[in-house]
């Protein structure tokens, strides 16, 4: 195999290698372009001051040079939405007089409209009135922002507080509704009367809060030599942009990637976390798994060890290697037929009568989703654990079987033990097809934007009719759907990287078991 | 009453009394869809005695052995016909429990095969199989079996270490011990050395002749040697039929049939 090949065999060996270069080069592109472009996302670009030749200036991040043939074009990120109406901008170079690099701009990340980028010229609030930049000032600012944040949490934790009492609150009324008599009535017309002013009291202190947070204001002075008032309370951080040395910028990067991994999303998903797209991801996947497996390791035991073999076995063994290959679409129409249209209908029909016309379980929701993705990835289970099967060697079987044990202890007490490295083979397939897969999720339950986990704290915790984002899907939204593209660029390759990474993470863990597994229950050696 | 072909008992003298029977078959056809590997044999088997099958590939010792345990249901296209009594039962009547049969009558494979399991739970398998739960009866009998196989003192550290990490000829040793930890009163050996060096197959050897008192043992074996030493009856195949049976000694130095006396002197097979 080495250097042997002769000169007749050259060109065969040119060709061939030629097919693995070209793969090797589209795989390496497409690494290097997500893994750049998404590990770059969170970077903190530096602030340039461009002064153009029609006398405007402006203030911003270049995010990318374009060579043209009457020169350059830039692009450039200027922020300021509410302002300017559009955050990025195309910029010829030949319209440039002047760029420079002003020390102390400043990029300012935002809750709403995007970031704002300009000098700091002023905070104001009670009892505090600063103007002009200055340690004093960024001092303050940063206290006043700590301060901000208890309060933000203070908010959300009572907005969470009047949610649940709401809830309570309306499962009271609903009952009411329903006739109860009594006793009981008039203890829950207590109930109710009660909650009412409980929530009326929580309506007032969230409105006080917000009333004192609306005080704070941080005056931003722009490229053009206005101002502008932002609310404190909008304000994620501050980035001294062009002050940052290389360890600055790496904790913005990190605080920036923890944000990305725990927020959730704002601003139509151009900006915050995609927490809420991994929580559906995984639990997505998790209950996929916990559909395919069983099912697929029922099939096949039947097909393997109890159905007769024959042709209508063989038939059905065709059957379920070509399900493989039917479209994923086509699985999700099948899913919004069946189980959302039917299963869910029917359950509507006969669990939740009380709520319809608004559908429970007969609308899209992470239930119905896994199904679906669970049908799809049930042939790859199938195969990978039929092929687990045939590999228990026979002499095992005989073993158990001439000990006394019948059929079915010996499937569960040899032969699975030992199937289980194929097994885990196929469910290792099936959750990186399901992780990735992003069309039959659009039609059985995948949101843009949901507004609540599947998983809570409210009973029954585990929500399995609601809708769910996924990062697939958010890929998707964010590159097609947004309608701020260019803005969302950044964290579309970030998201892409995610996926991958969560992909290759459960992949991981299901190859390190399998290993495990693999030495645990070593065939015979002899 | 067929007249079946019986050793001379009496003729033993170390053992002395006369034998009860272990297995009594009569008539017994294996087919393997259209074609016939054996052709009506009629044997019978006496208890706490060692048998061997001997004969050239082929013809139909391994077959034979496994309708005593009704090993060849597990071949779709293997039917038997015939009748063959353990211990006085009819071991195709209609309420026979194929699990109660194979607790009475235990297999010992070619290959070993012991399960990806601990040495532990390999033996513990059977017992567990038929509903034993106790801790201490387990314990109880594993040491017993590991004993008796002689592989106590060899393995009794390392009961929890897997069953693969020993060698060939302790893995065929505890496949016995697994064998026996059922309880069966029959034990069925299917070349159970042919895979072994000479060293282990001495052992195995010598496990039998200590297990030939407690045990009726059927072996199947390709080493007429192997035969000549551990057996006290030896039955020679051919082609699916019995052509001889008889006490061990008299097979093999003064044989009755000429083809008998071609395969034992090496001129054919």
């Amino acid at each position: 195999m080495k250097a042997a090949s002769s000169a007749r065999d050259s060109v065969p060996v040119m060709v061939t290698s030629l097919g693995l270069v070209l793969v090797l080069l589209m795989l390496g592109m497409v690494i290097w372009l997500i893994l750049s472009r998404g590990l770059a996302a969170f970077w903190p670009q530096r602030l340039d001051r461009l002064e153009m030749k029609d006398g405007s200036v402006l203030l911003g991040e270049v995010w990318e040079r374009m060579a043209t043939p009457e020169g350059g074009r830039l692009r450039l990120r200027v922020g300021n939405r509410e302002l300017t109406g559009q955050d990025i901008l195309l910029l010829d170079e030949s319209e440039l007089r002047a760029s420079t690099r002003p020390q102390d701009a400043v990029l300012v990340e935002r809750n709403e409209n995007g970031v704002f980028v300009g000098w700091l010229d002023g905070l104001s609030g009670p009892g505090v009135a600063l103007s002009g930049d200055g340690p004093a000032l960024r001092e303050r600012l940063d206290a006043s922002l700590d301060a901000m944040e208890d309060l933000d949490g203070a908010l959300r934790d009572l907005q969470e507080d009047a949610r649940r009492l709401a809830l309570k609150r309306g499962r009271w009324e609903e009952k009411l509704e329903q006739g109860t008599q009594g006793d009981e009535r008039a203890q829950l017309e207590g109930r109710v009367a009660e909650s009412g002013t409980r929530l009326a009291a929580l309506e007032s202190q969230l409105d006080s809060l917000r009333a004192a947070a609306d005080l704070w204001h941080l005056r931003m002075r722009t490229a053009d030599g206005g101002t502008a008032e932002l609310p404190l309370l909008q304000v994620v951080r501050w980035v001294p942009a062009n002050e940052l040395g290389p360890l600055g910028r790496t904790g913005v990067y990190l605080a920036r990637l923890w944000d990305f991994l725990g927020e959730e999303p704002r601003e139509s998903n151009t900006a915050g976390g995609v927490w809420p797209a991994i929580f559906g991801t995984v639990l997505m996947v998790l209950l996929m798994s916990l559909a395919a497996a069983p099912l697929g390791v029922m099939t096949a035991v039947y097909l393997h060890d109890y159905a007769r073999q024959g042709v209508v076995v063989r038939i059905i063994r065709l059957a379920v290697n070509n399900l493989a290959g039917v479209p994923s679409i086509v699985f999700g129409i099948f899913g919004l037929g069946f189980f959302i249209y039917f299963a869910g209908g029917s359950l509507d029909g006969t669990l939740f009568a009380n709520r319809l016309p608004e559908p429970t379980f007969g609308t899209g929701g992470i239930l119905w989703a896994s199904l679906t993705l669970a049908l799809l990835t049930l042939p790859v289970v199938v195969v990978a654990t039929l092929e687990g099967l045939a590999a228990v060697s026979p002499a095992t079987r005989m073993a158990a079987l001439a000990l006394g044990a019948t059929r079915w202890q010996m499937i569960r007490q040899v032969v699975l033990p030992n199937a289980m490295p194929g097994i885990l083979t196929g469910l290792i397939l099936a959750v990186s097809r399901a992780a990735g897969e992003v069309a039959p999720l659009m039609i059985t339950g995948v949101v843009k934007l949901a507004p609540s986990l599947a998983l809570d704290g409210d009973f029954p915790f585990l929500h399995l009719e609601r809708k769910f984002m996924h990062l697939g899907f958010h890929i998707y939204d964010l590159g097609f759907q947004s309608p701020n593209v260019e803005a969302a660029k950044p964290m579309l390759f970030a998201t892409a990287l995610l996926l991958i990474v969560i992909v290759l993470a459960l992949n991981l863990t299901a190859i390190l078991m399998r290993n495990h597994l693999r030495k645990v229950y070593k065939q015979a050696a002899f | 009453m067929m007249e079946l072909k019986k050793p001379e008992v009496t003729q033993r003298e170390d053992m002395g009394t006369t034998t009860e029977t272990a297995v009594l078959a009569q008539g017994v056809e294996v087919w393997y869809g259209p074609s016939r590997s054996v052709h009506g044999i009629d044997l019978c088997l006496p208890a706490r005695r060692v048998t061997a099958f001997i004969g050239p590939s082929g013809c139909g010792k391994s077959t034979l052995l496994r309708c005593f345990n009704r090993m060849n249901d597990l071949i779709p296209a293997c039917a038997v016909k015939g009748s063959i009594q353990v211990h006085g039962m009819d071991i195709h009547a209609p309420g026979v429990a194929l699990e109660e049969l194979r607790r009475e009558v235990g297999m010992v494979f070619q290959k070993s095969n012991p399960f990806s399991k601990s040495i532990y739970d390999n033996v513990a398998y059977g017992p567990r199989v038929h509903g034993q739960k106790d801790h201490h009866q387990l314990d109880e009998i594993v040491e017993t079996c590991l004993k008796r196989v002689a592989l106590w003192d060899e393995v009794k550290d390392r009961l929890k270490g897997s069953a693969l990490d020993l060698s060939g000829g302790q893995q065929q040793r505890l496949c016995i011990a697994r064998a026996l930890a059922v309880g069966p009163r029959i034990l069925l050996m299917d070349e159970p050395a042919s895979a072994l060096d000479p060293r282990s197959t001495g052992r195995i050897e010598d496990l039998i002749t200590e297990l030939r008192d407690l045990y009726t043992i059927v072996i199947v074996t390709h080493n007429m040697q192997q035969a000549a030493r551990v057996s006290d009856y030896t039955a020679f195949l051919y082609e699916g039929n019995l052509v001889e049976f008889n006490e061990t000694q008299r097979l093999f130095t003064k044989p009755e049939n000429e083809q008998t006396n071609d395969y034992i002197t090496g001129r054919f097979g």
